[in-house]
């Protein structure tokens, strides 16, 4: 399968994984969850979700999975961290090691405080959504430095909340915990998948908070 | 405390899903946790199977513990107030921590009543052995609920039972006929609208966690095959003989925990396990299950 026709991927280690699967079906894109290295194979995009980010790292280098995705990134998979994911993929982290170090950005983990200071807002991303979109904020870190080839999709007083270079992207909210699919809509066009003309803020008025249970139903 | 707050705080334990949530008793534990890739830390004075050794009455930790804890590690701290007591929960909260446990594992403050969560805008989790004591602490504002097992044993029976439990009983309500909800939600004590959701959505409004009694790789991933969403574990890693290289197991075996093959490679050459107890020899009063209304 060629790289430009693929689906796209949810690292399945931990963390937001079905609202992400979620959130691409609603776009209209294939997806699907990649917790081995074989299963990047044909994948346009890897989504690296939100989860604890020592925890990810850990089972990334354990299972192998870092060579890989290095390697299929190498060879042209487009990548999206959130949150967690953002910090996994920056090239400098305040005060500890990079992981991936990929995009050439500096990123302050649990830059806001503890879950009591996690937030939602609105904000304009206007490469992304002529719109406002709604933003959901949790133990989030800041973008404190872009790179020069690194360009802010959603800048605020003193800090960047979203930023992309030509083959990664980094948000530092969750897109996937919220109604809107511009991000996910905007991913799916840089990885060169075909999805809606659409440039509003993409609210899909059937999700609600409880839309990823469908994935793991008990009975 | 606001609908979206609520929303936050459940959103919060999405994020925890898949991962491990580990019991720890000092600073050192807490880097060891967070090193094997936990997701989150429980800050507590002693773990569930001293609690239980000791007897007495357990309380909430010294916060100047789990202050010192919350200022080594970038992961969530969770920590625990007894059932009940609201004073305990508004001191965590005041500290600023991620996220409260109303736990059983502490004597109860109070054998009526839990804690109004919703007055709170910190997120609780919340033990349950059944579906109707799930739901009635959803109600009262739990954002995240976990099994209870029995807590400092080792003996994961008890968690798989209360898991089992709350599948079959949410089977049953999927598969009533609409007349007969009332009546199962009566007979359960779970509140009707609540009933309804849960019928809607085929499990629980929240993530579900194992706890209670999980000591080697093996039960991790056997409580995520019986659906759980993560797991905790209490006294099962640093009462084992390799606390480091069991919490790095348990944690790959709770993210591969579909994989025979990763699960064998997870369960070699992992020292010595916390030793278990019987829990059905245990005579009822030391039961910590049994705490919660």
């Amino acid at each position: 399968m060629s790289p430009t026709v693929g689906a796209i991927g949810v690292l399945d280690l931990q963390g937001g994984v079905q609202e992400h699967l979620d959130h691409l079906q609603r776009t209209g894109v294939a997806a699907r969850p990649v917790k081995h290295a074989a299963e990047l194979a044909g994948l346009a995009g890897l989504i690296i979700p939100g989860g604890e980010s020592t925890c990810l790292a850990r089972l990334l280098t354990i299972f192998g999975l870092r060579a890989a995705i290095e390697q299929a990134y190498g060879e042209g998979l487009k990548l999206w961290g959130t949150c967690a994911g953002a910090i996994l993929l920056a090239r400098e982290n305040v005060g500890e090691a990079p992981f991936f170090g990929l995009i050439d950005i500096t990123v302050n983990r649990n830059a806001f405080g503890s879950q009591l200071d996690s937030f939602q807002c609105e904000a304009l991303a206007p490469a992304v959504a002529r719109e406002p979109i709604p933003l959901t904020f949790i133990r989030a870190p800041k973008i404190v430095r872009i790179g020069s080839d690194v360009q802010a999709l959603l800048q605020t007083d003193d800090y960047v909340a979203a930023a992309e270079d030509t083959r990664i992207l980094v948000t530092v909210f969750h897109p996937e915990l919220t109604p809107s699919l511009a991000f996910h809509r905007y991913f799916a066009r840089k990885c060169g998948l075909s999805v809606a003309e659409a440039d509003d803020a993409g609210l899909d008025p059937g999700w609600t908070p409880l839309s990823w249970t469908r994935f793991t139903p008990h009975a | 405390m606001a609908e979206n707050r609520y929303f936050l705080n459940a959103q919060l334990a999405q994020m925890l899903k898949g991962g491990v949530i580990m019991d720890v008793v000092t600073v050192e534990q807490a880097q060891i946790a967070q090193e094997a890739g936990a997701v989150a830390v429980m800050a507590l004075e002693r773990v569930p199977a001293d609690i239980r050794k000791q007897g007495g009455v357990a309380r909430m930790s010294d916060p100047g513990l789990i202050k010192a804890i919350k200022e080594t590690v970038t992961i969530p701290v969770m920590a625990k107030a007894r059932i009940g007591h609201f004073v305990e929960a508004q001191i965590l909260q005041a500290l600023k921590i991620d996220y409260i446990d109303e736990s059983e594992v502490l004597t109860p403050a109070d054998e009526e009543c839990h804690i109004d969560k919703t007055r709170f805008d910190i997120p609780f989790v919340c033990g349950a052995r059944n579906l109707g004591e799930a739901a009635r602490r959803i109600a009262e504002g739990a954002a995240m609920i976990r099994t209870k097992g029995e807590a400092g044993t080792g003996n994961v029976v008890e968690a798989v039972r209360h898991m089992r439990t709350m599948n079959r009983e949410i089977r049953q309500l999927v598969g009533l006929p609409t007349e007969e909800i009332m009546s199962f939600a009566k007979i359960n004590g779970i509140p009707y609208e609540l009933a309804l959701e849960i019928r809607k959505l085929g499990r629980l409004p929240v993530v579900n966690f194992a706890a209670g009694g999980i000591a080697t790789p093996a039960d991790a991933a056997l409580m995520m095959q019986l659906g759980c969403d993560g797991v905790f574990v209490g006294s099962g890693i640093f009462k084992s003989s390799a606390p480091a290289i069991r919490a790095r197991a348990i944690v790959k075996a709770t993210a591969y925990f579909n994989d025979p093959e990763q699960l064998l490679a997870a369960s070699m050459d992992l020292g010595e396990p916390m030793p278990g107890l019987d829990v059905a020899n245990m005579p009822e009063y030391e039961r910590l299950a049994g705490r919660g209304w």
